[in-house]
């Protein structure tokens, strides 16, 4: 069981929102962020606007460290440390959002507000295939 | 200078969004899918958050001629529902249900010091990369 955390995850899913209206603002482009790690990884497109992108993935990662200093809150944090689950998830969470041209952000929190016909039917698709898989894991198989 | 300073300063928004509102346990990711077991509706309220504030800040950015640090607004326009779309958004969906991570959450986790995260992380950018010849190929 989690928490029921309507307020938080309001507030946070605001914040979210406001780093991708920033993205647009500044960067004048969607905030992606299976599009912003695929630009790192061959075959490279463009490296002149890679280092605003490494400042970002750098904040990502910056972000709890700083949360956690200065609220004095410990971020909940449970993750499976199965080697083959995580592997086979990373890989196919990969090749799916490069295949399917985003994830979360850029078809979610981006895609939805743009009313974007691929973005919504992305977002469909895999929210669809993510109950579907829980579901299947934790009450077909696990059950 | 000033697109760094950007940069960072939304990727730390962006991160601080991901761990309050709980998108950065894996946990409550797996929780909210299981809609028939467990079911936390948390997420969706990070969702219409996300998007709220999105449809009106795109809605005020965009009355500009140009972004700050750039010529252009590049959105996509791409109007084509076709298989890689499909393809693609099933597969990322079964990965995200098996292991609680989608990729922004996935880099935050980083800095959390979980085991799994060094194993999602790297095979996910080995997915991300095998894609990008699949689409070059195809």
């Amino acid at each position: 069981m989690t928490e029921f955390t309507p307020f938080a995850s309001l507030v946070g899913g605001a914040l979210i929102g406001l780093a991708a209206v920033m993205v647009m603002l500044f960067h004048g482009r969607i905030a992606g962020i299976s599009g912003i790690l695929g630009r790192f990884l061959p075959p490279w497109s463009n490296n002149k606007s890679l280092l605003w992108r490494a400042a970002f993935v750098f904040g990502l990662i910056l972000a709890p460290i700083i949360y956690q200093k200065f609220s004095g809150i410990k971020i909940e944090h449970i993750v499976s440390n199965n080697l083959i689950i995580m592997i086979s998830a990373g890989l196919i969470v990969g090749l799916g959002v490069g295949l399917g041209s985003g994830c979360t952000s850029g078809h979610g929190v981006c895609g939805i507000p743009r009313a974007s016909v691929r973005s919504i039917i992305a977002t469909i698709t895999f929210m669809s295939f993510g109950i579907l898989t829980v579901f299947t894991i934790r009450h077909v198989i696990g059950g | 200078m000033g697109k760094i300073v950007f940069g960072l300063l939304s990727g730390l928004i962006f991160g601080f969004g991901l761990v309050i509102s709980g998108m950065s346990n894996p946990a409550k990711v797996l929780n909210f899918l299981d809609i028939f077991g467990t079911f936390d509706p948390s997420l969706i309220f990070v969702m219409g958050g996300a998007v709220i504030v999105v449809f009106v800040g795109y809605r005020l950015v965009l009355r500009r001629k140009q972004p700050v640090f750039d010529q252009v607004f590049q959105i996509p326009s791409r109007k084509e529902i076709d298989k890689n779309l499909i393809i693609g958004s099933a597969l990322f969906g079964i990965g995200w249900g098996i292991g609680g991570f989608c990729p922004g959450p996935a880099i935050t986790a980083l800095s959390l010091g979980s085991e799994g995260i060094f194993y999602f992380l790297p095979s996910l950018l080995i997915g991300l990369w095998l894609s990008k010849i699949l689409k070059k190929g195809s």
